[in-house]
């Protein structure tokens, strides 16, 4: 066993997972400046801690900004009674909250969010198969959904629940098909070899229209496996009150809550991976791994710079489309991107049979 | 012991414990728990197919099994009455059944296992790579593969048929 | 009523331009809030412009002279809805009126803000214009026990009526000029 190894993994992990959940508290602010702003209000702009306000200038503006909004946020979750109603089931009650976060944060495993750093690269796990691991991580966070909906031992969870179970399953295999044209173009599973791909041949979004129809694919299909507006049917609070999370309080709430915005940036780190090069940039030699720390940092902050790009196009879809109605959902996940994705990879690969 | 050998026992002691805790368990009769126990033993499984480098194997596993196959399970038995799956009792006859299968198949494998030559084994073929999987399952295997598909897609057709109420 | 479905065209069905009608309204109020103002009034800092004849919380008036108007009528308290005012009249051997002229005073007069509903019916039925609705909208008290007001309080809170009728006045120029004295000097 080599200790350097054990040492640099858990450093990058503890590092990966602190700045998941900073980014997971402050993808909540945003969420609702943003939303805040396009319905002409102002969004939070009070809490702040003792003193801060005081600080000429800068204070009053990082109040305005919100910016200690989601420590109060947490602190509000953490205090809050957390209350058990006496007619659920008990151990899987308190189970579900759990397996709905660590999805999500199993995920980044595999994500190359850098390129190097000193001599260590930026991927915490590069696995062979990245993508499968992935997509099979992805695909049980439906569990923590659909037992939440059961052990609730209500109705309206329950319906969130039993919507959740068939609507991630259907978009999971539309979300699978879509990305399988990008494999068999980079001819390789694993994530890294994908960037690399992309760097050397541009990225996969305008390579050629069969990826572009992939990306769309994949950005509806996420839409869809992160229980979002316009697909947000396992809570979709108009008709099911709550959905699955109806029956839950406090931090065990705040588990879904943080799980389902650690879910959008997997899937948008996904995105970025496949689809817009990763931490690469198409000129000023960026897309080259990084020999000195500046370039290794820069390339980190490209990274996190596309991944914001696409957290901010899931918030602003939430207030931009109405909610879909079920049926229009699986019959637009089942009938019309499953053949969708399918045709796209019979022409992709006829497409590549042609050139070779 | 290396730690690939300790990962080995504690992955096939847990693979066994909850596929055991699947059929009999003694807290709880819940086909809920059953369920859950079963995509547990599908998750040590794939720890398993790691372990021998069958990386490609060890992610369908989660992604198919666990996260596909299972939650389809999952969606039926909430759909059930999960109360009289727990009152219900176990009779003598299938358990004396399912007791002679059981043992039957187990001393299959044992002789089997004692019959065959040890220390034979080497690597699996389909080791890490996807390529090599690919390429096996599309000229070596290529008739299973198909025979399976057709098989998959007739039980489709069939239970499309069986769900429908009036045929025309 | 039967509402046909409109038929849609090929574009419209792809859901590609209702996307970037979406996207075009969110822009708009996005861009608008951020570089102009939001339409949220940030309410400590900033208040409303009260409108002449605003009914706000009800406070017992003084006249210009700094008396008392109330002569614990009961009248507000009899037609008030939510039963929130509450007056001790002095009775037959209390506590005389402070100043001339006065019938009677209240003993104590209380309004439970908890209860009050701002109608006014209490300033509309009040014969001496004693009692108004005032501009205050955001009363607030840690007890219950706090948010009953007292006479002082509603008093003090109330300020000075510059009515153009005075009654007592003219009620003393009357009794002058009859010359009959059960009212007392001022």
């Amino acid at each position: 066993m080599d200790w350097d190894f054990i040492i640099i993994s858990s450093v990058k992990i503890v590092c990966a997972v602190v700045a998941l959940l900073t980014m997971v508290a402050y993808s909540v602010l945003v969420e609702r400046k943003v939303s805040a702003f396009i319905q002409d209000r102002v969004g939070p702009n009070r809490t702040a801690p003792p003193l801060v306000a005081a600080i000429p200038v800068i204070g009053p503006f990082l109040v305005r900004l919100g910016i200690f909004q989601p420590l109060a946020d947490g602190l509000k979750f953490i205090l809050k009674e957390d209350f058990t109603p006496s007619h659920v089931r008990k151990i899987y009650f308190w189970l579900a909250p759990a397996v709905a976060m660590v999805p999500a944060f199993l995920t980044i495993a595999v994500i190359p969010f850098g390129s190097t750093l000193g001599k260590q690269n930026m991927v915490i796990a590069d696995l062979n198969v990245g993508i499968l691991y992935s997509f099979g991580i992805v695909s049980l966070a439906v569990y923590g959904i659909v037992l939440a909906g059961w052990a609730s031992n209500s109705k309206y969870p329950f319906y969130g629940g039993i919507r959740s179970s068939a609507q991630m399953i259907s978009y999971e295999i539309a979300m699978g098909m879509s990305v399988v044209p990008v494999f068999m173009m980079v001819g390789h599973l694993n994530l890294s070899e994908v960037i690399q791909a992309q760097a050397d041949g541009g990225w996969f979004v305008w390579r050629s229209p069969m990826t572009f129809l992939s990306f769309v694919i994949f950005l509806i299909a996420a839409f869809a496996e992160t229980n979002r507006l316009p697909f947000d049917m396992p809570e979709c609070e108009t008709e099911l009150v709550g959905g699955y999370h109806t029956e839950y309080s406090s931090m065990k709430f705040a588990l879904f809550f943080l799980g389902e915005y650690a879910a959008m940036i997997a899937v948008s780190s996904l995105m970025v991976v496949l689809f817009f090069g990763g931490w690469t940039l198409p000129f000023f030699g960026l897309n080259q791994p990084a020999e000195s720390l500046g370039m290794g940092l820069l390339h980190i902050a490209i990274f996190l710079g596309k991944m914001l790009f696409f957290m901010v196009v899931f918030i602003w879809v939430r207030w931009m489309i109405p909610r879909f109605r079920y049926d229009q959902l699986m019959d637009m996940g089942w009938k019309r991107f499953v053949p969708l994705a399918l045709a796209n990879i019979v022409l992709t690969a006829v497409w590549m049979w042609w050139m070779a | 012991m290396s730690a690939p050998d300790l990962l080995f026992y504690l992955f096939a002691g847990l693979t066994l414990l909850s596929a055991l805790l699947v059929v009999a368990n003694p807290f709880s009769r819940n086909p809920v728990t059953s369920a859950m126990f079963l995509v547990l033993t599908m998750v040590f499984l794939s720890g398993l197919f790691v372990l021998l480098h069958a990386f490609f194997l060890a992610a369908v596993q989660i992604l198919v099994y666990a996260g596909a196959v299972m939650v389809l399970f999952l969606f039926v038995i909430m759909l059930l009455d999960v109360k009289e799956e727990e009152r219900r009792r176990i009779k003598a006859f299938s358990l004396g059944l399912g007791a002679t299968g059981v043992g039957g198949l187990f001393l299959l494998i044992v002789i089997s296992i004692f019959k065959g030559e040890s220390g034979a084994g080497g690597y699996p073929r389909i080791e890490g790579s996807t390529f090599e999987l690919g390429r096996l399952l599309f000229t070596n295997y290529l008739l299973p593969f198909e025979i399976v598909s057709v098989l998959l897609l007739v039980a489709m057709v069939g239970a499309i048929l069986l769900s429908k109420k009036d045929l025309k | 009523m039967l509402v046909k479905r409109a038929k849609l065209s090929w574009l419209e069905r792809l859901y590609f331009p209702a996307l970037l009608g979406g996207l075009k309204i969110t822009w708009r109020h996005f861009a608008r809030t951020l570089f102009k103002k939001a339409v949220t009034m940030e309410y400590p800092e900033q208040r409303h412009q009260l409108p002449a004849g605003y009914r706000g919380a009800p406070y017992l008036v003084k006249d210009p002279d700094g008396n008392t108007k109330c002569v614990s009528c009961q009248l507000c308290e009899f037609v008030c809805p939510p039963k929130a005012i509450k007056i001790i009249p002095p009775g037959p051997d209390g506590q005389p009126p402070d100043r001339a002229n006065a019938e009677k005073m209240p003993r104590e007069f209380e309004i439970n803000m908890l209860r009050c509903i701002f109608c006014g019916f209490c300033q509309e039925v009040c014969p001496e214009e004693a009692i108004f609705l005032k501009e205050d909208y955001s009363l607030v008290g840690l007890t219950r026990g706090e948010m009953i007001y007292n006479k002082e309080k509603l008093l003090q809170l109330g300020g000075t009526h510059h009515g153009p009728i005075k009654k007592w006045e003219q009620k003393l120029r009357e009794a002058r000029a009859q010359e009959a004295f059960p009212v007392k000097q001022g």
